[in-house]
This record gives structure tokens, sequence and C-alpha cells, in this order.
């Protein structure tokens, strides 16, 4: 299949290659086999646990796997739902994780604007500031926050989350968004100000448009990373009704006897929304982390 | 973006440099100088402030909490009582401490040499495939990357329960080994294989796809000359693509470094919450100390200890990517 695009642009262009093209076909099969074994090896976990949630408990409890259910139920699925604590959790999830996009984008794209369009003094440090935080393990700051938390009266609530979740939103959100920033060529805003524009208007005709999909990518992985979190939420929140999905998922493990369906329908249903915004966004993401990195 | 690009070019060519720089210095200049020179910093306030107040502030809590003795009776006075370094004393002659330090550097090395290489190795056969073999690929590697720790805890669990997990069922049936019923968390050597499982097949989609961008910026003219001199694929890897493309490893392997050394959750969930010795990594030395036992200030040395060994091997990394800044 992909030999056929190369061939495409013009087959008379292309047929010096054809006399090479036993050797040559024999090696893309070789990789395109390597490809497909990878490929396998690294989605089976997530086949696994899709094909589980859907299958009746007799296939799920059988010394000899079945690899797709034989009759596929949602039987699973429902039963996770239902479990206790399931809608207010997802409720949580959702509150926390908008409140922590909305916060992180705005204060982040202001510094972002700072650092890619000012030369001033405490720039460097600011920089340094920002890179050293996120090495910061959250593992070890779990205990400060837990006890300035515990004096502020703030554990067991969604508040006191939010703003720890800060911590690890914030700083790579500004360096994400300081890359797409500094991808917009500032002549384009220079010459919107020689037409007329104000330096502002310039920055809201010009700047915000072309940002934008920065802004909606920064802010879906700004989203995954709080929807994800699991450490906090459990330190946190103590109370079943307060705690979010990866909390009320994981809850569901450490009875003895796991029920494997049920949780493998829940560990979907919490994957979903992530994968799907994920999808949308990755390629964004990738390139912004290590833009300019070749050339320094 | 491209076509921003070239837009700009068209639009600057014939008025840009020449005319609007003079006609926007003349004006009268104090007031918007003033403005200027405070813009940057108004515009930092805010995150600097959130930064300070949940980040820097929680650290320096860190090392304070450290020096102190600090359990329940100090989290209810709000108050820890100062101790100097006995906490420090204390952890340093703790034979069970050293055990977990080295098993923690030793984890963390196998985790992200694996990583490391499994990713590049990905990342080079990606740039050799067609087009639809990679789109798919890619989708995979995307797919995996966006599964939740959490989530991915729960599906490995089940892969290897002991009694009706599907490797368990697969190595038996290969003949590799009879492991009917077998568990594999009774040996902490194959329990943290598992673990180790886990955390490279999450790690390597980033790895892969940063490595396979960077491949791309990487000179076609450079490896083809290479070539035409008679250099094999090993010799073309290990002397234009690994030097050019050393900043983006310096950047994944001290990313990794900081991941797989603070590594907590896998093996929290993985082993139901309750881990025995066996299986303490220093975070999850530094939790159990602290939220188990609540000595928080016993907790936190162990934590300062783990992020200054983090930092002196990752120095690397912060020099790097403040270069990167500053370049900008």
């Amino acid at each position: 299949m992909s030999s056929t695009t190369q061939l495409a642009p013009g087959v008379a262009i292309n047929l010096p290659k054809r006399r090479r093209s036993r050797r040559h076909l024999a090696h893309r099969a070789a990789l395109n086999a390597t490809a497909a074994v990878v490929l396998v090896v690294m989605l089976f976990p997530v086949y696994w646990m899709v094909s589980t949630a859907f299958k009746p408990g007799k296939d799920i409890l059988t010394l000899t796997p079945t690899w797709l259910p034989s009759a596929p139920t949602l039987a699973n699925f429902t039963d996770a739902i239902n479990r206790p604590f399931f809608w207010s959790d997802v409720k949580n999830s959702l509150i926390i994780v908008s409140t922590v996009v909305a916060m992180s984008l705005v204060l982040a794209f202001l510094a972002a604007l700072a650092l890619a369009k000012f030369r001033f003094y405490g720039r460097s440090a600011f920089i340094v500031m920002i890179i050293g935080v996120q090495m910061v393990p959250l593992n070890a700051l779990i205990i400060p926050l837990y006890i300035l938390l515990s004096g502020a009266h703030q554990v067991d609530k969604l508040s006191g989350v939010i703003i720890t979740y800060l911590t690890f939103v914030l700083p790579f959100a500004v360096w994400t968004l300081r890359g797409f920033v500094l991808g917009v060529p500032k002549e384009l805003e220079e010459a919107a100000m020689v037409d007329g524009c104000t330096r502002f208007g310039a920055f809201l005709r010009i700047l915000v448009p072309l940002v934008a999909p920065g802004l909606v990518a920064t802010s879906i992985f700004a989203f995954i990373q709080a929807w994800n979190e699991y450490l906090i939420a459990y330190v946190m929140l103590n109370s079943p009704e307060k705690q979010t999905l990866t909390v009320w998922l994981a809850s569901f493990t450490t009875v003895r006897g796991t029920e494997w369906g049920p949780l493998m329908a829940g560990a979907t249903l919490t994957a979903l929304p992530v994968v799907v915004f994920f999808l949308f966004v990755q390629r964004r993401v990738a390139f912004g982390l290590t833009a300019g990195a070749v050339r320094g | 973006m491209t076509r921003g690009a070239a837009g700009a070019d068209l639009l600057t060519a014939p008025n840009g440099s020449g005319l609007a720089a003079p006609l926007a210095r003349r004006r009268p200049a104090f007031r918007r100088r003033v403005v200027r020179a405070a813009a940057p910093y108004a515009l930092l306030t805010p995150a600097a402030v959130v930064i300070t107040g949940v980040l820097a502030y929680p650290l320096y809590k860190l090392v304070r909490l450290s020096f102190q003795k600090y359990g329940l009776f100090e989290l209810v006075r709000h108050k820890g009582e100062d101790i100097r370094f006995a906490n420090y004393t204390h952890i340093l002659h703790d034979s069970l401490f050293w055990h977990v330090v080295a098993r923690t550097v030793l984890f963390a090395a196998v985790n992200v040499g694996l990583t490391i290489v499994l990713g590049t190795l990905i990342a080079l056969l990606l740039e050799r495939l067609g087009r639809t073999m990679r789109v798919l690929l890619t989708t995979g590697l995307v797919c995996v990357w966006a599964i939740p720790v959490v989530v991915s805890v729960a599906v490995f669990q089940w892969m290897v329960d002991f009694q009706f997990g599907v490797v368990n069922w697969l190595l038996t049936q290969l003949h590799i080994v009879d492991y009917q019923h077998h568990n594999w968390f009774t040996n902490p050597w194959q329990g943290f294989a598992v673990i180790t499982a886990l955390i490279v097949w999450g790690a390597i989609p980033f790895v892969a796809i940063t490595i396979y961008a960077g491949l791309a910026q990487l000179p076609r003219e450079l490896v083809e000359a290479a070539e035409v001199d008679g250099a094999n694929a090993w010799r073309v890897f290990w002397n234009i693509t690994l030097p050019v493309l050393k900043p983006i490893f310096v950047i994944l392997i001290s990313l990794s470094i900081i991941w797989d050394f603070q590594v907590f959750i896998q093996v929290w969930l993985m082993l139901g919450t309750t881990p025995s010795e066996d299986y303490y990594l220093m975070s999850v030395y530094s939790f159990v100390e602290s939220f188990k036992i609540s000595e928080y200030g016993l907790g936190s040395a162990i934590a300062v200890v783990m992020v200054l060994i983090m930092l002196s091997v990752t120095f690397v990394y912060v020099r790097q990517m403040v270069r990167i800044g500053e370049a900008d």
C-alpha cells in the first residue's frame, strides 16, 4: 500500500526504482511485519481491557481466555456506573478539571506572553523556576501540601485539590504556550500595527487567533493531566462522595477477589475521554515540548 | 503556520523595517516606556504568585519539616518541634533506607534504559515505514500514551491475575514455563518485572513520538552523503543521528529519570496499597513513613534525599532547557 503512494506521482519517473524492487519489497514487508508486531504488543492491554469489559462473566473467569466476548454485553458497564459514588465522583472530577483548566490557561497565557514577547530583568530566573519546579517530584511535595492544607482546613475539599493541581499543570502550561506564542512571527503583529492597529488590537486580531490552536492543545493537555491525577486526590479527599474518578476506580482494585468485568468497564469509562482528547492534540504537544531543542 | 509566515514576509517587505520603526519611536515616549517596562511583570505576577504559593513554599516547608519532629500531635497543633539533623541521622543509620535507595537507583536505571532504547528503536522504525503503517502505529502509540496510570495498573493486574491471567496462560501455552496459578508478586523480582513492563509500556509512546519528531528535522543530505560514502545504518545512527538529536535525548533521558525515580502509584496500587518492605521505593518509603506511621518529618527527610539525588543527576537537563528558553 505504501509503495503505491510512491508510484503515484508518475510511473515513468519511478521506473529505475523498479529494478531493485524485489529486495525493496522484501525490506518493506519486513518493516511492516515488525511494525505490526509492535502495534499488537502495545495495543494488547487496551484491547484486553475493552474486550473484557464487554464479556459476560463466564467468558472472563475461564482458564482458557476467550479473545472476543461470546455474547457482548453491557452488564459490566451498568454494574460499574451503578456502584456507589460513581456519578458524584464523575461530577467532582469534572468540577476540579474544568476549574484547573480555566485557571491555568489564563495565568499561563499571560506568563507565556511575558516570556515570549519581552526581554526583562528576571526573565531567566523565571525560566529557571518554571523548569526547576517541574523537576520537583509531586510525590515529595505531597507531605508539605497535606500539612499546609490541613492547617488551612482545606483537606477533604475540592478547592484544596484544585489549588494543588495547579502545581503540575501551570508550569507545563506556561512552557508549552510560550512555544506557541513564539511560533507566531512578530512581523505579523508589526504589520497590523503599521496598518493602524493599536498594540492591543494587533494582539486581539492577530496573536490570539493564531495562538488559539495552542490554547486548545494546552487546555486539553491540562485536562488530561488533571483527569488522570490520582495521588493528591487520594491523600486530600477522604469522604467517598468527594473523591475523583481515578480514586473511585482504584478503590475497586483493593478488594480481595476483584470483579474484573465491572473493573475493566470502569477502567474503559475512565480512559475514554482522555484517549479521545489525546488523539486530537498529541502532535502539537509532542512538538511543543521539544520545539527548538535541536537548534539549542 | 507556514502560510502565516509567508504572509508576514509579504507584508513586511515593502514597509515593515523601513517606515514603521522610526514612526513608532518618534512618539512622546516616557509613559509608553514605563508601561512597556512594567508590562512583563504585570503579566507574570499572577502565575508567579500561584507557583510560589503552591510549589516554592511547600518545597521550603518540605525542607523545614525534614528538620522537625512532626507526628500526629504536631499535626493537630500545626507546629513541629525542631530536632535539627535527627531525622537524617536516623535514616542514614537505617539499613532499610540504604536498601531502598539502591533498589530505587537500580529500578530507575533499568526503566530509563529500556524506555529510551525501545523508544528509539520504534522511532527509527516509524521513520522507515510507509505512510499507512506509520499512521496506524502512531495512532496506536497515542492511544497507549493517553491511558491513565490508574487504568493501566488495573489492566496489568488483570493480565497477570494468578488464576485467570492471560499472561500466565500464554507462558504456559508456549511451554516457556508452567505458570498455571502463578502469583507474580510473591517474588519481588518478578513483581518489579511486571511494574517495569507497565511503566516502560506506558512511557514508550512519548519517547518514540518525540524522537520521531526529531528525526524529521534531521538534514537528509547529511544522511545521504554518509550512505554514499558507504556508511551502514549503525554508523549513520551513531555518527549523525545521535549527535544531531543529542539535545532531544538529553531532555528525554532527564525527564525519564525524573519520572522513574519517583515512581509511586504503580507500586502502591499494583500491590493493593499495602506493599511489603521488599517493594519499597524511595517515594513509597517516604509515603508510608508519613501517611501510615504519621512521621511526617522522617518522610520529608527521605523525600529531600530523593529530590537531591534526582537534581544531581538531571542538572544537565535544567541547563539545556534554560539555554533553550533564553535563546528564543
